[in-house]
Formats: structure tokens, C-alpha cells, sequence
């Protein structure tokens, strides 16, 4: 009986093994001819013992898919960045003010999108980058805050994203935000659903592996939001969440959630090292 | 003339009558992780069995297990190992242990408990995102039958 359990588990080795190939490992992204991204490092302190290495989920796509990314042109996402650009120089609300006239250029914006999730000190709360962008739309343009992961909100996010390409997801996971990063670790963890399984059991266990027609990546959130040609939209993090979190037969969490918040702060800081790469192309 | 005398099986195995003598999920008995009473009585009927296995609808095991005989099916998963040949590695009552309920056979398994209706954290309803409503009992995740059915389909997987 242990002779044949013992067999049951050489034979899983050897599927994972060979499983885990990964068709385009060697492939490395640069946008525009310009912009190195890191798709695959080492694997932040707080991994060990869980990952040895971090890759994007650009490095399981098909060549096509990620071909999209490598020039804006072809990257229909980008459609979308302009619309924020807009936006971005348009004023709205009561008090007659754009983002532009508090934060000058998109581009001055540099280096922000790499760090949230992340504490707001004045409100004493974690705020995602929609979040903070509401906060300013609502408290200093006398603007309607956007709905989470809506059009607007994820077209900001994207443009806030795009010019901070090539820099890497740097999110802090202790002091005041300590308490959420465990809340977020601890979801990863749980085996959710009538499935029972949980975001490691797919994305930790087996990246690199197929389930039905999909390749596993290993669920990183540096390329968020992300262009999914099956919907021909922009898709933001915690809506991919729940998605998954559906796909195990549970009762999800709805985007916004402060249970997604978390969730998003401790999947981002899974990433800390790899490029930011949004509004990246998926399939 | 065959073809006829098997779906009739499966019309009969498929009565009220039948269901009334299933074991219900919380009786089954493991014997370590193995199953050795059919779950409705019978022997199940392995052409529906392979339904169940290649059905993203029942059982989708398809999702994360390949096998030469359904290669017609495309995209078998690799989360699991090919199940070519289980016939010859495993008992019929060890497999029927582990569709049942793979968490005794294997520790800490990805594989779902497929005859199991409790010790879930969120249970929602099917693929809704819903949660399961709370008056109504938990079916699980394939009926007697259907692990009937499968496991007789197993057990023609040699290699
Ligand atoms: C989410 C993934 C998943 C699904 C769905 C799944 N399995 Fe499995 N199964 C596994 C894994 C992984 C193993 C290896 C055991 C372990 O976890 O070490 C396994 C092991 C087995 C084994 C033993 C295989 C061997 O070669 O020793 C059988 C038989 C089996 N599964 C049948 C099924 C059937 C039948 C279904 C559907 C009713 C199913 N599985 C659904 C993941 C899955
Ligand atoms: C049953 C398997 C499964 C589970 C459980 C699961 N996912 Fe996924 N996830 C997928 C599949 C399939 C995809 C699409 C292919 C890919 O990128 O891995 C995906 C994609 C993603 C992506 C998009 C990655 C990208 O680069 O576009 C993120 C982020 C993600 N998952 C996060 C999570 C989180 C967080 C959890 C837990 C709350 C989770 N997933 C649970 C199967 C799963």
C-alpha cells in the first residue's frame, strides 16, 4: 500500500518535472526598444523558503501575446493611457483643477505606481493607487470619486503605471502596514471554495504548469492594470482576484474590499524587485 | 444489442431507487484511504465515467490531469499526474478513495474532495461567486453515482 502511494508521488514529481518547461524562459522584454524590464529575479527576503525566483506574468505567454507589449503601438492598452492623458489635463469638480495643475507632467509621476499599495499617514489607512487617486478627486478637485476598477479608474492607472516602467515594484510590508500585509499572506494561503485551493496552490505550487488551456504564471501584479484581449479591456488587480477566487467554487470579495486591499498590498510585495510592465497585455 | 443493455444499466442505475441506497458523503467508510463498498451499490459504467473525468460541468479532472485515452480532448493539465495506467497502480477501492476524498490519500493535496460536503471556508454556489445559500444542503461535488462512474472508467486505464 505505501509502495503504491510512494509510486502515486514519483509519478507526480515526474509530471511536474516535465510540466514545468517553460516555452518562452529565455525570452526577455524591452518596450519601445528603450525600456528594460525585469521579468524574472530574485525572489524578495520575505519569499524564502516559498520562491526562489519572481518572473512576470509576460514570461508565460504566447510569443504573440508578448510581442503586443514590446511596442506601444501594438499594445491596445496604450488607447486606453491616452484617454487618461486627458483626463489627466482636464480640470473637474467644484474647485475647477486638473491633476495637472497640483503634479505638473504624467511623467513627474515617476516612481509612484512601484510603491502602492501603500500607507497614507494622514487618513491612517492603506490605500491602493485608485484609492489615492479618488482621495485627490474628491478632497482637492471637489470631484465624484470613480468607481473601483472602473473604465476611468483603471485608464489613470494605467497611464500612473505607464511611466514607471522599467522600475522595480519597491513596496513597503511593515510599520502601520504590517497588520495588512499578514491579513494578505494569510489569504494567499487559504484554501478557498468548494475546490479547496488556494492562490499558492496555483501560482506558487504550479507556475510553469497547464490547467486546461491555461499556463500557470506565478499571479504577479506588476503588470496591472492589465489589457485582457479575450475581454478587450483593461482588468485591475482585484478584479483578477476575484475572479480566481470564484474559479474555486467560493463566495468571493468584491473589489474594494478591505480583504482585497490586503490582498493586493502582499501579492504586489511577492513582486518587489520585477519591473513595473502595466499596462501590460494578457490573453 | 450491447450498446442497448449498457444504457439500460445506467437508466436503472440512474432510478430513485438506486439513489435511496446511496451511501451519503458523511458515512462513507475509510478503510486507511481506501473505499472498498460502492457508493451506490453497483458497479459504475465507465463510458459515462469518462464524461465525468473529460466534463469541465462534473468532474473536470481533465483540468489538471492528461490521459492517451481522452488525447482527443485537448489540453489535459499537468497539475496532476497523466492518468495512464492507474488501473494497474491502484485498487479499485484505493480510487475510489481518492476520488472520494483525495485528502486522506494524499497530504496536503491540490486535488478537491469530490464526495464531501463539509469543512469548507467560503463556500460559494458553483461558479456564481455567490455564497451557498444557507438553507439549502450541500451537494457535493459529484453524486455516487458519478464517482461510481468514474472509477469504473479508471479502472480501464491500463497502461
Ligand atoms: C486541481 C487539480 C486536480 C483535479 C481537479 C483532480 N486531480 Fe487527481 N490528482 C491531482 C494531484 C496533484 C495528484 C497527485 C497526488 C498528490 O497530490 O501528491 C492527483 C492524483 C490522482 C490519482 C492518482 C494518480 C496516480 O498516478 O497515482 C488519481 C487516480 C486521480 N488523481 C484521479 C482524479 C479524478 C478521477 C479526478 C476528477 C474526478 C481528479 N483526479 C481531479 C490533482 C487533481
Ligand atoms: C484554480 C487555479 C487558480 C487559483 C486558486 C488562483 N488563480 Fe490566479 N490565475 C489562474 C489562471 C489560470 C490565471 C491565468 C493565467 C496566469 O496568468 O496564471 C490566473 C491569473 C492570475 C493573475 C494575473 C497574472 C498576470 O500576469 O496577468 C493574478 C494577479 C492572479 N491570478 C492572482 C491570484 C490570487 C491572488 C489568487 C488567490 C486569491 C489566485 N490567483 C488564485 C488560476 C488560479
Amino acid at each position: 500500500m505505501r509502495q503504491q502511494l510512494l509510486t502515486g508521488i514519483a509519478a507526480f514529481a515526474l509530471a511536474f518535472g516535465t510540466g514545468a518547461a517553460l516555452a518562452d524562459e529565455e525570452a526577455e522584454l524591452v518596450i519601445n526598444g528603450e525600456i528594460e524590464i525585469v521579468t524574472k529575479t530574485a525572489a524578495p527576503a520575505h519569499l524564502d523558503g516559498a520562491l526562489e525566483e519572481i518572473m512576470s506574468g509576460w514570461r508565460f505567454r504566447s510569443d504573440e501575446t508578448q510581442a503586443m507589449q514590446a511596442d506601444d503601438f501594438d499594445n491596445p492598452a496604450m488607447l486606453m493611457v491616452e484617454d487618461a492623458m486627458v483626463a489627466w489635463e482636464t480640470a473637474a469638480g467644484t474647485e475647477g483643477k486638473s491633476c495637472m495643475d497640483c503634479h505638473g507632467a504624467p511623467e513627474d509621476m515617476a516612481g509612484v505606481k512601484p510603491t502602492y499599495p501603500k500607507w497614507n499617514e494622514a487618513a491612517g489607512e492603506l490605500r491602493t493607487i485608485q484609492m489615492q487617486v479618488n482621495d485627490c478627486r474628491v478632497n482637492r478637485m471637489g470631484a465624484e470619486a470613480e468607481k473601483v476598477d472602473s473604465t476611468a479608474a483603471l485608464a489613470m492607472e494605467a497611464l500612473l503605471s505607464s511611466v514607471s516602467r522599467g522600475m522595480p515594484m519597491n513596496v513597503a510590508i511593515d510599520g502601520p502596514v504590517a497588520d495588512a500585509w499578514q491579513q494578505g499572506h494569510d489569504m494567499y494561503y487559504t484554501r478557498y471554495g468548494q475546490l479547496e485551493l488556494s492562490c499558492a496552490n496555483c501560482h506558487e505550487q504550479n507556475y510553469g504548469n497547464m490547467i486546461r488551456a491555461d499556463h500557470l504564471s506565478q499571479g504577479q501584479v506588476n503588470g496591472f492594470p492589465t489589457y485582457r484581449l479575450g475581454d478587450a479591456k483593461l482588468i485591475g488587480a482585484q478584479t483578477r482576484f476575484k475572479g480566481c477566487i470564484r474559479d474555486t467554487r467560493a463566495e468571493t470579495f468584491d473589489p474594494g474590499a478591505p480583504e482585497f486591499i490586503a490582498l493586493e498590498l502582499y501579492v504586489a510585495s511577492r513582486g518587489n524587485g520585477l519591473s513595473v510592465e502595466g499596462p501590460a497585455v494578457r490573453n | 444489442m450491447k450498446r442497448t443493455t449498457m444504457a439500460l444499466a445506467a437508466f436503472v442505475a440512474g432510478t430513485g431507487l438506486a439513489l435511496a441506497e446511496d451511501i451519503a458523503p458523511g458515512d462513507v467508510q475509510f478503510d486507511g484511504y481506501e473505499v472498498q463498498a460502492s457508493l451506490t451499490g453497483a458497479t459504475g459504467n465507465p463510458e459515462e465515467g469518462r464524461k465525468v473525468v473529460t466534463s469541465k460541468s462534473m468532474g473536470n479532472c481533465i483540468a489538471c490531469h492528461a490521459a492517451e485515452d481522452y488525447a482527443d480532448q485537448q489540453f489535459g493539465g499537468e497539475v496532476g499526474p497523466p492518468l495512464d495506467g492507474v488501473a494497474d497502480r491502484w485498487t479499485e477501492a484505493e480510487l475510489r478513495g481518492i476520488v472520494a476524498n483525495a485528502k486522506i490519500a494524499f497530504d496536503g493535496t491540490v486535488m478537491p474532495a469530490f464526495y464531501k460536503v463539509d469543512g469548507y471556508t467560503r463556500l460559494g454556489d458553483a461558479f456564481t461567486g455567490k455564497a451557498w445559500p444557507a438553507d439549502k444542503p450541500v451537494t457535493p461535488l459529484l453524486s455516487a453515482q458519478q464517482i461510481e462512474d468514474a472509477v469504473a472508467y479508471l479502472m480501464t486505464l491500463h497502461e
